[in-house]
């Protein structure tokens, strides 16, 4: 066993373990701010999975976006809801064996899956996209070839799909208290002559 | 030992395994069951990275950058539709949203 190949092998088995350990504690918390916390360390070590197999511009973005934007997102929603800790753990052993044992089968059927398969010969031809050597392009701009041009309909989608998220959740959560008074910019200037002022013919000594 | 393909397939595997354990088990708590989805789509992705980097083709990383933004998008409506129900409810246990129940 060369030297160099068992370097790899401890990062993916310390990544790895401790992605799956935590991924474990996401749904074995008792408390919601922990396994939000668990799930964070999932993905930084997701992230570090991606590094070792060269997807270094998909492990940075898992960083940036996924962890920084949308696991800080639920962080804001766990730690806003006011809920009762104590009440949230009853049921839990009552349904630990069936999701066990359906979690168990499961995963036996997918590691068959995995073990009694292998790549078909000629699919070398058949690869869309071949990745180009490291020391020529590096991965984030041979994604960047690739994204901006082959994929432009998918990434145009993409963005699309995030608009409509970002309108969808506005809708879903804006919530104006209804005693607060608020400007009508668009009434304000639509205000005319007649609305505007009132001319009261008043007669000396009558008052209005 | 040479890290193969299998490896990172089954890593997946047990990932994916216990994202949907998490949504048995977690009747209780709607949040969870939004972060067992995340895990998921976790397993997910490390699939697609998987074959990409072993089968040489990069169309694996742009399917997965596209699933990470439908994953976004997927976890911001769900705590906004989370959000909503809480105010209108002011509990988020799982057995209790069945208001709509024949």
């Amino acid at each position: 066993m060369s030297g160099s190949m068992i370097l790899p092998a401890i990062f993916f088995y310390l990544f790895a373990g401790t992605c799956v350990a935590a991924a474990f504690m996401v749904i074995a918390s008792r408390n919601p701010v922990h396994s939000v916390l668990f799930l964070i360390l999932a993905f930084v070590n997701a992230a570090g999975l991606f590094v070792l197999l060269g997807a270094e511009f998909l492990a940075m973005i898992l960083i940036i976006v996924y962890v920084g934007a949308v696991l800080v997102l639920f962080l804001f929603v766990v730690m806003m809801l006011d809920v009762d800790f104590s009440q949230l753990r009853q049921g839990f052993l009552q349904y630990m064996p069936v999701g066990a044992f359906i979690g168990i089968v499961l995963l036996v059927e997918l590691l068959l899956v995995v073990f009694t398969w292998t790549i078909a010969p000629d699919v070398q031809q058949a690869i869309a996209t071949p990745i180009p050597p490291l020391a020529k392009t590096p991965n984030t701009e041979a994604l960047g070839h690739v994204l901006y041009t082959r994929y432009v309909y998918f990434f145009q989608a993409a963005g699309i799909v995030l608009l409509v998220a970002m309108i969808g959740a506005i809708v879903l959560t804006l919530h104006h208290k209804p005693g607060v008074r608020r400007q009508s910019i668009a009434g304000q200037i639509a205000r005319s002559k007649q609305t505007a002022i009132e001319i009261v013919k008043v007669r000396p000594g009558q008052g209005l | 030992m040479s890290i193969g393909l299998g490896h990172y397939l089954t890593l997946a595997a047990i990932l994916f395994t216990i994202g949907i354990f998490g949504i048995f088990l977690n009747r209780k708590n709607v949040i969870i069951i939004l972060m067992s989805i995340e895990l998921i789509l976790l397993a997910v992705n490390i699939n697609l990275v998987a074959f990409s980097s072993f089968l040489g083709d990069l169309v694996g990383q742009v399917y997965a950058l596209l699933v990470l933004t439908v994953a976004a998008a997927e976890a911001a409506i769900g705590l906004s539709i989370l959000v909503a129900y809480y105010r209108n409810r002011g509990s988020i246990a799982v057995e209790d949203v069945n208001l709509m129940k024949g």
